[in-house]
């Protein structure tokens, strides 16, 4: 199996913050909006080399979402940011209307994403978001896994036109990606390839699934672990070339697995190669409060859960 | 337009024409042509969307597009949707909007594009008074002042009126013009937004007072369903079409308006 070390644990979203450092310096066009997060966003190095290039919004978010399109008429490309909570759920219509639908080249940058925000609890840990943004038409939905591909993500959806939703964490997790990586948008990236199953997984769960795959390893089962970090577009070939050699599927991610990356998997294996899979996700459910650790652990969301769900699609076969 | 297909919103149409023939024709600095950009142009963005009728009737006049496809509105396959949008690349739109309350950050966002921009151009946007129950509103109205967006005349169309009946009965407003000086912008009225020489006076008042470190807000006052006497006093035509004998009653009370129905 590949080796993946991890170069130190950093939170994802110290990646957008380092992206957006970078973009401050290479973009001229590139304009930040937050909601009164900023310390949270990793935003202050963005701040202090380009305070004109900065707006503050207060606790105010719909008008965010609004300032953002607007701001996008006359070539700014504004990255809106606070917790993922208020940047979708809270301003949906906001986004429907003047962002999707009149398809303005926002991005909007969403941390704190899933039950690893930690003790603040449910309202805070949002489990829906990804499903909320991926059924807007024309809406690009990425969920990066460590700190480099976030800090890549950011670069790359700069330069992409049109909405995107890009979502990270808090928690400081293992950094184990190339520090200089080509972040595709809509392009699956393979870690590892094996013949007996498929895990793919997003975000936080990515590396949660090469732990998994180590272990499962030793007990003689191969996996082929996939990265998808661009929930919609959906690599759709990269998925079903794996399973077709595979014959079997897991999906993880810190969502609930409705309207997560496991259904928009499903949607793809139904439609052109059924095959049994297992969902690694939340099961309709609100989080609550608790260190990432033990929320991880209570809710299903590691590598041990990725393990049990393996053995269990291994049985349907 | 509304006749023809049995649907659309005539009241605050009408009560509006002389604001958007004033602000097209009198006031704002336009490029030729069209794009998205709106760069060393004046801008306007419509944030009550139903009143779509008369923003098309000015636009396609204005040349944007043919004043025949007006003919097309709120039919399959047209570039007029029921609510403005930029989704069928209608020349004119620069961002979509019906649901309520979304216009004036929008308008916010291009001002300071502007400003970043370096294009010393306005920004112009035109809002119910009813649409200001939404709380969106104030959260720009807020931010417009505290960031002194000076480069944006936001107009308050006060019809008194809304779906359900009059404003101040449904959801009370109250003085409309003190909230926005309390918030911190300059506040100008004009008395009879259907008084033509009132509005582009008032629009060229306003437009003077832009650059002076505050946003500037007209509160203009219009009747709805204005120059149709059955339409006007009630909010009854808010989204209601004429029948074939009110149309003709109507259009016999405005023998100018040029055969687009």
């Amino acid at each position: 199996m590949e080796k993946y070390t991890d170069q130190g644990k950093k939170d994802t979203r110290s990646g957008f913050g380092a992206g957006m450092t970078e973009l401050g310096r290479t973009n001229p066009n590139v304009v930040a909006l937050c909601a009164d997060l900023v310390g949270s966003l990793k935003l202050e190095t963005f701040i202090e080399e380009n305070p004109e290039r900065f707006f503050q919004v207060g606790i105010a978010e719909a008008n965010m979402i609004g300032l953002s399109a607007g701001l996008t008429i006359g070539g700014k490309i504004p990255f809106a940011t606070t917790f993922a909570n208020f940047a979708t759920g809270r301003v949906y219509d906001q986004i429907r209307q003047s962002v999707a639908y009149s398809h303005k080249n926002v991005k909007i940058c969403a941390s704190h994403a899933g039950v690893t925000l930690g003790e603040d609890g449910a309202t805070h840990q949002i489990l829906e978001d990804i499903g909320l943004m991926k059924m807007l038409p024309g809406m690009t939905v990425i969920n990066s896994c460590d700190f480099n591909q976030t800090k890549a993500a950011t670069i790359a959806i700069a330069n992409h036109y049109g909405p995107v939703y890009l979502r990270f964490g808090r928690p400081k997790v293992a950094n184990f990606t190339p520090e200089h990586q080509q972040f595709e948008i809509g392009k699956a990236v393979m870690l590892n390839e094996g013949k007996d199953v498929t895990i793919i997984a997003t975000g936080h769960l990515v590396w949660e699934a090469l732990q998994a795959a180590e272990r499962l390893e030793q007990q003689n089962i191969s996996c082929e672990v996939i990265n998808i970090h661009t929930i919609k577009p959906l690599d759709e070939e990269a998925i079903l070339t794996s399973v077709r050699k595979t014959g079997c599927v897991v999906t993880a991610e810190e969502h609930n697995f409705l309207g997560g990356l496991g259904e928009s998997v499903a949607r793809t294996l139904a439609t052109s190669h059924p095959t049994p899979q297992e969902f690694v996700a939340t099961q309709d459910t609100f989080g609550e409060s608790g260190t990432p650790d033990q929320l991880m652990e209570k809710y299903g969301l590691n590598n041990k859960a990725i393990e049990k769900a393996v053995l269990k699609v291994l049985s349907r076969k | 337009m509304v006749h023809k297909v049995n649907s659309g919103h005539p009241g605050g149409s009408l009560g509006c024409t002389e604001f958007f023939v004033a602000l097209y024709n009198e006031v704002m600095e336009l490029k030729e042509g069209f794009d998205m950009d709106g760069k060393n142009e004046d801008v306007f963005f419509l944030s009550n969307g139903h009143i779509s009728p008369v923003f098309y009737s000015v636009l396609a006049r204005r040349g944007y597009f043919p004043v025949d496809e007006l003919n097309t509105f709120r039919l399959i396959n047209s570039r007029l949707q029921g609510h403005p949008t930029t989704h069928e690349g209608l020349p004119g739109i620069r961002v979509a909007s019906g649901s309520l309350g979304q216009g004036m950050s929008v308008a916010l966002g291009a001002a300071l594009a502007k400003k970043l921009n370096g294009d010393d151009h306005l920004v112009y946007s035109l809002h119910g008074d009813g649409e200001l129950q939404e709380g969106q509103n104030w959260e720009a109205i807020l931010f417009a002042a505290g960031q002194k967006v000076d480069n944006l005349i936001a107009t308050v169309d006060r019809n008194g009126q809304q779906i359900d009946g009059p404003t101040e009965e449904v959801l009370p407003l109250g003085d409309i013009g003190e909230k926005f000086r309390v918030f911190g912008w300059d506040v100008l009225e004009i008395e009879n937004g259907n008084d033509l020489q009132q509005v582009v006076a008032g629009l060229k008042e306003a437009k003077s007072r832009t650059g002076k470190g505050k946003p500037v807000c007209i509160v203009m006052t219009t009747m709805m369903g204005n120059g149709v006497d059955f339409m006007m006093h009630t909010h009854a035509w808010h989204g209601k079409a004429p029948n074939d004998e009110q149309l003709e009653t109507a259009l016999a009370q405005n023998p100018e308006t040029l055969g687009d129905y």
